[in-house]
């Protein structure tokens, strides 16, 4: 763009209004509106309702009353979690941090009017906007699987009711019956997700229907962990799981939900119980905001704001945002650097440099668990990974023990700082 | 009977001696407890000018209820287990350095617990020695927390700053809660300030064990780690 005088004009009251808008907003308090109440978007509100002290609206919209952790989910799976434990409300972000939270379905976005309008018919105005939707999955990802084959074949990939039905039909298989997974292909939320459900489901089946198998079929040649999986897996359910990935044919999967069957590189099988966790993609509501560049919403790291709209901050699973993987811990993570950048834009609070960090635990068996984690910073192109760790294979047991029980600690952590 | 055994148990320390005479029957290698000591010092100071720290000093243990300290935030499991009637006795010591989430539920002591019998009984052999009761032992030699990285005074003089403390503090959050409450990973609420800076740089030296702490410290600047001490310090 050349730089004339009637641009010049324009960009510069641009950088009035915007340098003036803590101001003019003077009238009522800035309003800030959260779109999603999982690990990013809770966090979010609940970070920018104490800091703010008031000084900001915050206004929560979230369709569930319950929300059911993802992470932790293949706990319940495997019997070491009931699903109460994975069940939290909205309650004390209401009543103890002020935030007006708002059980209904964010449907559409308008940019220039700065609204969102639900499912029940209101609008709701936003300063900022933060949208933390979580996924959705490619339509036709997996041939002969769509959205209406959820009860047959469950992705149980947004927990609660999907994961109580893969439980049920996990334990009602047949004596020697097979389960099989259709493993998604990268990026998808929680990349350990897939390999420790299939160790909860080993784990589940050794004590119910020891003669029962495991199929995995992979669009992937590896996968997170994959070492200290194979290992767990040799160490705990010699036999019983068969992982075939790309190189063996487990990219070219069909599946029929009415038939039961899985077909493996052209080999027709009859399963009992079908897991499908599809391809992923950012959460339909920001689709519609039209802030996605392919299958995910860009943002700038140092802020976590969408690079197609500056109002906008996009935080987890639906993000483009560079290294992190897409997990509860990581969306936890980004949502206080959000909820920093945005409260410094609405009140002026000091604004610190983004330091982002993660750790995903995987459970492979009773007390054997495992850890990769890494720090990440903000650069102009991405978040970039800083430093990492992972657990190595042949640890001790009682170390594998300490890594569980540091994953249970982190649960209570991570659900207090969301929740409250 | 208990006091034979501590004083033997003193007198063979105080000489150096590593012996127990026939008629006595020692509880344990104290020189031993005096290593197996280093798990503990973290959190609790023993010996001369002992002061509560994270965990509560434990001078004079032997033979007090449990949760006994006015001037000490016990867990509500220790007030419950107070009321329960435990007493630290070698006995009652013993079961709670075995496992002490089994023994005392809800304890906020992050301590996996010692399952070999004589690696209880050497500690308890050692932590003895700076009981009152039964006897008295003012030479007791100190056993202030031994620094465990060398910093410089400019380190340690570094006045953070809480505010950049609090944002910092929201990385931590995620696992240790601000409540204090410990669920398998360790409450740092109100944790010293000085100790906090050690343990952190420790960390970032490597000299403390812990993959993740030792990550997240490794890329904490000097004054990111003041920033913190202070933050958690003053929080309640």
């Amino acid at each position: 763009m050349t730089l004339n005088r009637r641009t010049f004009i324009r960009a510069g009251a641009a950088v009035a209004a915007s340098l003036s808008a803590p101001m003019v907003l003077g009238a009522g308090k800035p309003r800030v509106v959260v779109v999603g109440g999982g690990a990013g978007g809770a966090t979010a509100a609940r970070y920018i309702a104490k800091g703010a002290k008031g000084a900001i609206d915050v206004t929560l919209v979230e369709p569930s009353r319950t929300y059911y952790t993802c992470f932790f989910s293949n706990l319940y799976i495997g019997g070491f979690r009931d699903i109460g434990s994975i069940a939290h409300s909205y309650g004390k972000l209401a009543s103890d941090y002020g935030i007006n939270v708002v059980h209904d379905w964010a449907i559409g976005i308008d940019r220039d009017a700065h609204t969102v309008s639900l499912a029940g018919g209101d609008t709701l105005a936003y300063d900022r906007l933060i949208l933390s939707p979580g996924i959705d999955f490619v339509d036709g990802a997996v041939p002969g699987w769509d959205i209406t084959s959820q009860n047959k074949m469950p992705h149980a990939y947004k927990a609660g009711s999907q994961t109580e039905l893969l439980k049920a039909q996990i334990e009602a298989m047949p004596e020697g019956g097979t389960f099989a997974m259709v493993a998604p292909p990268n990026p998808y939320r929680c990349p350990p997700g897939p390999y420790e459900r299939v160790s909860m489901v080993a784990h589940l089946l050794k004590q119910k229907n020891p003669t029962a198998k495991i199929i995995v079929a992979d669009p992937k040649p590896k996968f997170s962990k994959m070492a200290l999986f194979q290992e767990g897996w040799a160490n705990h359910y010699d036999g019983m799981i068969d992982w075939i990935g790309s190189d063996f044919g487990g990219d070219a999967v069909e599946v029929n939900a009415d038939e039961m069957t899985v077909s493996i590189d052209g080999e027709v099988t009859k399963v009992d119980a079908c897991n499908v966790i599809p391809a992923m993609k950012a959460g339909k509501i920001c689709e519609m905001a039209g802030i996605t560049e392919g299958n995910w919403a860009p943002v700038n790291g140092h802020t976590m704001q969408s690079r197609i709209d500056e109002n906008i901050h996009v935080l987890g699973d639906a993000t483009n945002q560079g290294d992190m993987p897409k997990s509860g811990f990581s969306a936890n993570s980004q949502a206080k650097v959000a909820a920093m950048a945005v409260r410094g834009a609405l009140t002026g609070s000091k604004v610190f440099p983004a330091k982002f960090s993660n750790t995903c635990w995987s459970l492979i068996n009773t007390d054997d668990g495992v850890k990769v984690g890494a720090t990440y910073e903000a650069t102009d192109e991405k978040i970039a990974k800083v430093d990492g760790f992972i657990s190595q294979t042949g640890e001790s047991g009682e170390l594998r023990k300490q890594t569980y029980e540091e994953s249970v600690g982190w649960y209570a952590g991570i659900t207090s700082d969301m929740f409250g | 009977m208990r006091i034979a055994v501590a004083i033997m148990i003193l007198w063979a320390v105080l000489t150096g001696a590593a012996f127990a005479e026939e008629t006595a029957t020692a509880i344990g290698d104290p020189e031993r407890g005096q290593k197996m000591f280093k798990k503990c010092k973290s959190c609790h100071q023993l010996g001369e000018g002992a002061k509560h720290k994270v965990g509560p000093h434990l001078n004079g243990i032997f033979f007090r209820p449990a949760a006994t300290f006015d001037d000490f935030k016990y867990s509500k499991g220790m007030y419950a287990a107070r009321e329960a009637g435990l007493v630290w006795d070698i006995d009652g010591l013993s079961r709670f350095i075995e496992d002490p989430r089994k023994t005392v539920p809800g304890t906020k002591m992050s301590f996996h617990g010692l399952a070999k019998e004589k690696d209880r009984h050497d500690l308890l052999a050692f932590m003895r020695i700076y009981s009152d009761n039964p006897q008295n032992i003012p030479e007791a030699a100190p056993t202030a927390i031994k620094v465990e990285v060398e910093l410089s005074p400019e380190i340690l003089a570094i006045v953070g700053d809480p505010e950049y403390g609090e944002y910092l503090a929201t990385e931590c959050t995620t696992c240790h809660q601000s409540s204090g409450d410990f669920d398998g990973i360790p409450g740092i609420v109100g944790w010293p300030q000085d100790e906090f800076v050690i343990a952190m740089h420790a960390y970032k030296l490597k000299k403390r064990d812990h993959p993740v702490m030792q990550m997240m410290a490794g890329r904490l600047a000097d004054d990111e780690i003041a920033a913190l001490a202070a933050y958690f310090g003053d929080l309640n």
